[in-house]
């Protein structure tokens, strides 16, 4: 049986400039991201990707189209709507995981709870038992800088998942690291992201890990070329 | 300290840990602030305490609340000397309840081992001592009642008598007579550090060289009842001569200074380099600061932070560095003239309320026009660049 949809784009298009600089980056693109399901865009550089994830994400407004995350219009939402609509419902994982220098690992992963108003003691507090769950919760209170490349996508991952968001979105989760931390991290991510309540979007060009993905849609120029599905190695 | 000061608010935490985690520029952006602030209130209570010394005279004589002196006289260290007889024109004014000759001139003082120096001489009146600063050293009033017998004050004795206590008995030649320390006052600093002698008028006159008019000024009090500048207006209309308040004629030296010297434009334009190398290395410090954050305030944007919210983190990171930069400077301002209060040449000067208050104005308006410049560079940052790397 086919799971609910949590992500569904239909016809999107999007350019950049205008005139002569004009460039249209988004070709009416249709894609469909599922609860429960990992789903990949894979596609080279300057395909579209990073652009579609960002409308995805509600941080770039589409030319025309229809956006519908976690059943809201996002075309219909104001920046303050969108900001509050990501703070409770989005989970962020960034290639370069920009995990904040002067935090530590527990206060890194903290953010969003702390964006939304917690106490800090709580959000503390919470974010150990996350980094415990990751197998990091040693090293709570230990500066990015001091972390591994691994233990720096797990801080990372937290901060994604402390605030039990519906939508996870992965922007070239394994970049920065080595195949063997790479497959790891993918385990990790599939075993602590994925719930029949949540929907996680990966964005890679990164071919060593689609056997990870539960869909994986293949955009190039501006046009998903391909859906189908993947092995969805647990 | 720092989670009590924040309190529990999120966000401020992470901003103040942003601010602080980056050592260099934390410290750099409060040095900035700090050296900034120090120059500027160190140069604005210098500038007005030099202007405050060239009326310092005036506010010494406390009983004389109106200067009476020729119409053309400008202020006080430049004046056209009086007849006598205008003194008991100005005694037969209503309203007024004493009058008294004030002498200002410029007599060369000698020490017994040669040593000399020009040196303001004020003769007051032989009766009342008016013109006679009230706070002694050494000596009292009634000392120089007798014949040749002067007060001097502490630049002169101690320029005069080095490494010697504070005494009477000394000697000193003034013009052409040997005259004797009967007093050591405890005067405020002329504008011109020269050291002042305090003679009766009678003996004065013999200092300076006699002239058919010497006398400098009319002091005088109104009865009760009597308003100073109504008693001003008074003697104008008598005498012809001029007539202004203590307090009016104040002023006037002050703003003589102000026009027909150097002195604002120097002190203006230290002011102004301190002002600008304020705001010019703190600017830099904070822009760069928020340049390097850039990403990360782009990932706040982007996991949900809403735009206001961080330019709230950026206006705390801003309050924070003005107000330790800004206390560390005022500090070392007051600290300097704290240290420097006994040294001659400097006492008087202090850190006023008003200087404070300005340097303070100004200096925030650098940090905010600082503020304003990052807040807009983050305010239009487009979070998808966090997706870009």
């Amino acid at each position: 049986m086919e799971k609910e949809p949590a992500v569904v784009c239909q016809g999107i298009h999007k350019a950049f400039g205008s005139g002569e600089t004009r460039l249209q980056v988004l070709r009416g693109v249709d894609l469909v991201a599922r609860y429960g399901e990992m789903t990949f865009l894979l596609g080279p550089s300057g395909s579209g990707k990073t652009t579609l994830l960002s409308i995805v994400a509600g941080l770039l407004k589409h030319d025309s189209g229809r956006v519908e995350v976690l059943g809201r219009d996002l075309g219909r939402l104001h920046n303050g709507e969108a900001s509050l609509f990501r703070l409770h419902n989005v989970g962020f994982v960034f290639q370069q995981f920009n995990l904040i220098p002067a935090l530590t690992a527990a206060e890194n992963a903290a953010v969003p709870l702390l964006a939304a108003g917690w106490k800090r003691k709580s959000a503390i507090l919470q974010a150990r038992q996350m980094l415990s769950e990751l197998g990091i919760g040693h090293r709570a209170d230990v500066l990015p800088n001091k972390l591994s490349g691994g233990e720096q996508q797990r801080v990372a991952f937290a901060r994604a998942l402390i605030h039990s968001p519906k939508l996870v979105i992965c922007d070239e989760p394994t970049s920065a690291l080595d195949g063997p931390t790479g497959r790891h991290v993918m385990e990790l991510l599939r075993k602590a992201a994925l719930s029949p309540g949540r929907a996680v979007l990966v964005v890679t060009h990164d071919f060593r890990i689609l056997e990870f993905a539960d869909a994986i849609a293949e955009i190039r120029d501006g046009l998903i070329e391909k859906v189908e599905r993947g092995k969805g190695v647990h | 300290m720092s989670v009590k000061l924040i309190g529990e608010s999120g966000l401020r935490y992470v901003a103040w840990q942003m601010l602080t985690g980056d050592r260099p520029k934390y410290v750099g952006l409060i040095l900035a602030i700090a050296f900034s602030t120090f120059l500027m209130s160190h140069q604005m209570s210098i500038f007005v305490g030099l202007l405050d010394r060239t009326r310092s005279q005036i506010r010494d004589i406390q009983d004389a609340r109106i200067w009476v002196m020729d119409p053309k006289t400008q202020y006080l260290d430049e004046v056209r000397a009086l007849s006598f007889q205008d003194l008991y024109y100005v005694r037969g004014v209503e309203g007024v309840l004493w009058a008294a000759p004030l002498l200002k001139g410029v007599a060369r003082a000698k020490a017994p081992d040669g040593k000399f120096r020009n040196s303001i001489l004020l003769g007051v009146d032989d009766a009342s001592l008016t013109g006679l600063p009230q706070k002694f050293l050494a000596g009292d009033w009634r000392g120089i009642r007798a014949p040749k017998s002067v007060a001097i004050d502490r630049v002169g004795f101690e320029y005069f008598f080095p490494g010697q206590p504070y005494q009477t008995g000394l000697e000193l030649e003034m013009g052409a007579q040997v005259v004797r320390v009967a007093a050591v006052v405890d005067a405020s600093p002329p504008f011109v550090n020269l050291p002042v002698v305090y003679a009766r008028y009678s003996e004065a006159l013999d200092m300076v060289g006699r002239e058919p008019r010497q006398m400098s000024f009319v002091l005088c009090k109104p009865r009760p009842g009597v308003g100073e500048e109504e008693l001003a207006r008074r003697i104008t209309q008598a005498t012809g001569l001029k007539a202004v308040t203590a307090e009016q004629f104040g002023w006037e030296t002050i703003w003589y200074y102000i026009r027909n010297t150097g002195i604002p434009i120097n002190f203006g334009i230290t002011i102004c380099i301190a002002l600008l190398v304020g705001a010019l290395v703190s600017g830099q410090t904070f822009s760069l600061f928020i340049l390097e954050n850039m990403r990360y305030f782009g990932a706040l944007k982007a996991i949900g932070v809403t735009s206001v919210r961080i330019v709230g983190m950026i206006v705390m990171q801003g309050v924070v560095v003005l107000a330790i930069g800004y206390s560390v400077g005022i500090a070392l301002t007051a600290l300097f003239f704290e240290l420097t209060k006994d040294n001659l040449d400097l006492r008087g000067f202090r850190l006023l309320p008003e200087v404070m208050l300005l340097t303070g104005g100004l200096i925030a308006a650098v940090v905010l026009a600082a503020t304003i410049v990052s807040v807009r560079r983050v305010v239009v940052v487009d979070p998808a660049v966090v997706f870009r790397g």
